[in-house]
């Protein structure tokens, strides 16, 4: 799935990191706990996470992820969206909540990937 | 080739920069071309191990050797210490305050994080005195 259709199923918003829409992801994880994120491996993975702050971004960028998506409208400042552009880690939010979100998506093929 | 060593110090009060210092490294792995799974292992043991510097001793410090076979880190801390690490390793221990896990960590996930991404843990622990933690990834 690519980024772009990530946008387009949860109707979401883009912060930052238009330039990489065409980017490619395989898998999806959905967390507010970063250790659960950690623990398990994802290729060019998206992350959603109702959480919002500067770990959810190092999470993401220590993880190789593409792209993170914030539930529930929520809205990261701008220390958050400077650690993400740095890094080339599409922002995006969403007004879905968390399971609808990633419901949206598992529907329209992306899947959790293997835990190791 | 002689090892490249780095030094960081680690701020305990401020949790916004916690990872700095895993960022560096892993930027400094993929700059010398480590395999990207050998990079990913290292940074996240070491993020985790970062957190915990911040959220349980009040900061500390990381030593980084890499060399071409492996890279070790060593994670020097003079906090409150582990009075019983077997139990600390247990995947949902957790001793974090409450409000550590609103910032997503204290699940008890950490230590188990690092010893499955590393080759070797080692940690010595003295109750008052610190805690000094020594990891190692091979890179083949």
């Amino acid at each position: 799935m690519k980024v772009y259709e990530i946008k387009e199923i949860l109707d979401a918003e883009v912060i930052c990191g238009e330039e990489f829409m065409d980017r490619d992801v395989f898998t999806a994880c959905g967390s507010d706990m970063m250790s659960d994120v950690l623990a398990y491996v994802k290729e060019q993975a998206v992350l959603l996470s109702g959480l919002v702050n500067p770990q959810v971004v190092r999470t993401a960028e220590m993880m190789d992820m593409q792209c993170i998506v914030f539930v529930r409208g929520k809205q990261p400042d701008q220390g958050i969206i400077d650690l993400a552009k740095d890094r080339d880690i599409v922002l995006m939010t969403t007004k879905q909540a968390m399971f609808a979100s990633c419901g949206m998506l598992y529907e329209k093929g992306l899947r959790g990937g293997a835990m190791k | 080739m002689s090892n490249l060593k780095l030094h960081f110090d680690v701020p305990g009060d401020d949790f916004t920069r916690a990872g700095e210092a895993s960022g560096k490294v892993k930027k400094t792995l993929k700059d010398l071309g480590f395999n990207p799974e050998v990079v990913r292992k290292t940074v996240i043991a070491l993020y985790e191990a970062e957190i915990n510097l911040v959220i349980h001793a009040g900061g500390g410090e990381i030593d980084v050797e890499i060399s071409p076979e492996c890279i070790d880190m060593v994670l020097t801390d003079q906090g409150p210490g582990i009075p019983d690490v077997a139990l600390a390793m247990k995947e949902g221990y957790s001793t974090a305050p409450d409000n550590v896990r609103s910032l997503g960590f204290g699940a008890g996930m950490g230590l188990p994080n690092i010893k499955k991404y590393t080759d070797d843990m080692k940690i010595d622990s003295v109750v008052g005195e610190g805690t000094t933690m020594y990891l190692k990834v091979f890179t083949n």
